[in-house]
């Protein structure tokens, strides 16, 4: 069934078809709407579940994390703040394998006070051991939270379905909804062996010394490395369902592109139209989609990286005196290639990133040899 | 007084030999009588505190239950995900109890624990009182009595600052049951326990739990100077039911002097006259306020 909804109402539909069982959140703008359309599923009695209204983004995930020990499909949702007071318990989910879902809407950090949009809030946490999912549309919002639960469950390892403030999570688009019972044939009730059970004495997350740690993060980190197969799996079987699929990265006409821009999160769409431009124009132009952050897809990004004379990276986050957090990363996975890459930075706390403005990047790279400097912030006032 | 309501031998033993806490340790008898009124049909939740050491190291543990252990200031919240998952699973008649220390409680868990009780979740909240930060070392807590030595508190307790009265605050949330509780008067202990269980919704025990080791006393005396807490009124026994009917649950038969409590303990050793005749009274003063709220019961 297609419907007209916001990314934030499609991540709600997502978290629905997939029959989460105990949801616990604590409002922050611009995920709001996800949490406020669940209760009203719930009590409307759409989707059987407990949803707690805790008093924190910290007690929030806590809440899952112990949902999920004893075996219930948790989810939450959050942005920026209420991610960043959540960063402890973001290592207590993964390193102890909990299969839970989350929902994370970028926007900046303070201060001063910015709802807008921008990506820094959910990569500073990538040394938390999530997943991290970024999505492009309101449809992918919806097929990748289903796709997350699943990812989850069979890897034990929290997921972050990830999109941007406002240009997705306020923005109406047509969705189509699966029917319950594709989903439901596709993931069937969580079923974790590992959960604690009544009666039973087994404890989690004891104190674990200096014999014993080391195995545990060695264990994740081996299981990370295999996360990114069983996503391609997972999206295939559901291309299979829906006739929809996504890829860990998504190249666009890369086959031939001298240069190549790499991008994540909704400015997949822009980029896109930017590349179109400039091949009219006879300028051999790509772009790729990171649609997986963590695991970091370093070989999907070579292969679709192949043709390419010049990299770009577009990055709508910073690590300040590093820069863009997409660019380091991309240049560690490429220290062999003699390429270069110009690593742009725009956007912050919401500023307008244009067509024009993209463009431009690319000009940029078309006429020099090499970047002026590691980090080039675009649309900026100096 | 107080009936014998349960025979300690007979009863269920959930907490096994082989703990690792320290000798005289009044957190793990605690434990022993609340999981002997609760039974097996009960999952744990243990945030920071000596009792993540006591259960055990990986792979062991002293509990016939399951037990979460959770980040510091989330016992509360933890508990509220372990009642939702067993709620959606059927499981409606398992025991939730949330096992804090007094940092835990009073101090970085308190803000969930509030929430918790504001939401009334069907949760069993116990709260060990040792009094500091024992588990890192003997450093002040809220809990932490005026006029006592610690390590954070070289010269004795902060001038003049109460105790926080977290028992009137947990009250204050109108939930279901509030008590205070002591090692040295297990029946009183496991009767409040058995009573919480009763209940629906949020219950919270506050547990004098002593620490030897931060209370410089011999670990053989722990039972003795517990049992003089009460005596002397500095920590009535009593129990709230919705917030408004308080009632106290033990009457010591004759007054004892708060000073003979102090002495017991050389933590107090740095006290003046002047400082525990002012505790005398601020102990006496709380005693009369306590009387006027409790109604009916054993109160003279």
């Amino acid at each position: 069934m297609k419907k007209v909804l916001m990314g934030n109402f499609a991540a709600s539909h997502g978290v629905r078809l997939s029959r989460a069982q105990v949801i616990s959140a604590y409002p922050i703008t611009p995920q709001t709407h996800v949490v406020e359309e669940l209760s009203a599923m719930v009590a409307r009695g759409d989707l059987n579940a407990k949803f707690i209204k805790v008093e924190s983004e910290h007690s929030a995930l806590a809440c899952c994390i112990a949902a999920s020990v004893m075996g219930a499909r948790a989810f939450t949702a959050t942005s920026s703040h209420g991610l960043l007071l959540m960063h402890e318990l973001l290592h207590w989910a993964a390193g102890g394998r909990l299969p839970i879902v989350m929902v994370a809407v970028n926007r900046a950090i303070a201060p001063g006070w910015n709802i807008w949009n921008e990506q820094t809030d959910t990569l500073s946490q990538r040394d938390t051991g999530w997943i991290q999912l970024y999505c492009a549309s309101n449809q992918e919002i919806l097929d990748t939270v289903i796709q997350a639960f699943k990812l989850a469950e069979s890897v034990k390892i929290p997921v972050m379905v990830i999109y941007d403030a406002f240009i997705l999570s306020h923005t109406y688009e047509p969705v189509d909804i699966p029917d319950q019972k594709v989903v439901d044939g596709f993931l069937p009730p969580i079923n974790n062996p590992e959960a604690l059970k009544v009666g039973e004495a087994r404890a989690f997350g004891s104190v674990t010394n200096p014999d014993f740690h080391m195995e545990f993060r060695l264990k994740l980190h081996d299981t990370y490395e295999r996360a990114m197969e069983t996503f391609r799996e997972i999206d295939a079987e559901y291309a299979d369902l829906t006739g929809r699929s996504y890829g860990i990265v998504e190249p666009y006409r890369c086959d031939d592109a001298e240069l190549i821009m790499v991008t994540a999160g909704s400015l997949a769409g822009p980029t896109r139209m930017v590349v179109d431009g400039l091949r009219a124009k006879g300028i051999e132009a790509g772009r790729v989609k990171l649609k997986m952050f963590r695991p970091f897809p370093v070989e999907a990004l070579k292969e679709a990286l192949k043709p390419a004379k010049k990299i770009l990276v577009l990055d709508r986050n910073l690590s300040p005196g590093t820069g863009g957090i997409f660019a380091q990363e991309l240049r560690v996975a490429l220290k062999e290639d003699k390429r270069p890459v110009w690593g742009f930075v725009a956007g912050l706390g919401g500023r307008d990133i244009t067509p024009e403005l993209i463009e431009s990047m690319f000009f940029d790279a078309l006429g020099a040899e090499t970047p002026v400097s590691n980090t080039i912030f675009k649309g900026v006032r100096l | 007084m107080i009936e014998p309501t349960f025979k300690m031998e007979a009863s269920e033993e959930l907490v096994h030999p082989g703990h690792l806490a320290c000798q005289g340790c009044g957190a793990t008898i605690a434990m022993r009588y609340v999981l002997k009124a609760l039974g097996k049909k009960t999952v744990v939740v243990i945030p920071a505190c000596c009792w993540s050491i006591i259960v055990g190291l990986f792979p062991s543990s002293c509990l016939d239950v399951p037990l979460i252990h959770t980040a510091f200031e989330t016992a509360a919240a933890a508990a509220t995900g372990v009642r939702a998952a067993l709620d959606v699973q059927g499981q409606e008649d398992v025991n939730v109890l949330a096992w804090a220390g007094d940092g835990g409680t009073f101090d970085i868990g308190f803000q969930a624990l509030s929430g918790a009780a504001e939401r009334n979740e069907n949760i069993i909240y116990c709260c060990y009182d040792n009094e500091a930060y024992m588990n890192t070392g003997i450093q002040r807590s809220s809990a932490t009595p005026v006029g006592a030595w610690t390590t954070t508190t070289p010269q004795g307790g902060l001038e003049d600052r109460p105790k926080k009265d977290i028992v009137r605050i947990m009250a204050a949330h109108s939930i279901p049951y509030t008590a205070t509780a002591n090692v040295a008067f297990p029946d009183d202990l496991y009767q409040k326990i058995k009573k919480a269980s009763s209940y629906k919704g949020m219950k919270f025990i506050h547990i004098l739990s002593p620490c030897p080791t931060g209370w410089r006393i011999p670990s053989s005396e722990s039972i003795e100077v517990a049992r003089l807490a009460t005596l002397s009124n500095v920590f009535p026994l009593y129990e709230v039911e919705n917030g408004s009917k308080w009632r106290v649950t033990y009457v010591p038969p004759k007054k004892v002097p708060v000073e003979k409590y102090l002495e017991s303990q050389a933590r107090f050793r740095l006290m003046s006259e002047e400082e525990k005749r002012r505790i005398q009274k601020s102990v006496d003063r709380y005693w009369k306020e306590l009387l006027g709220r409790a109604e009916g019961g054993s109160k003279k």
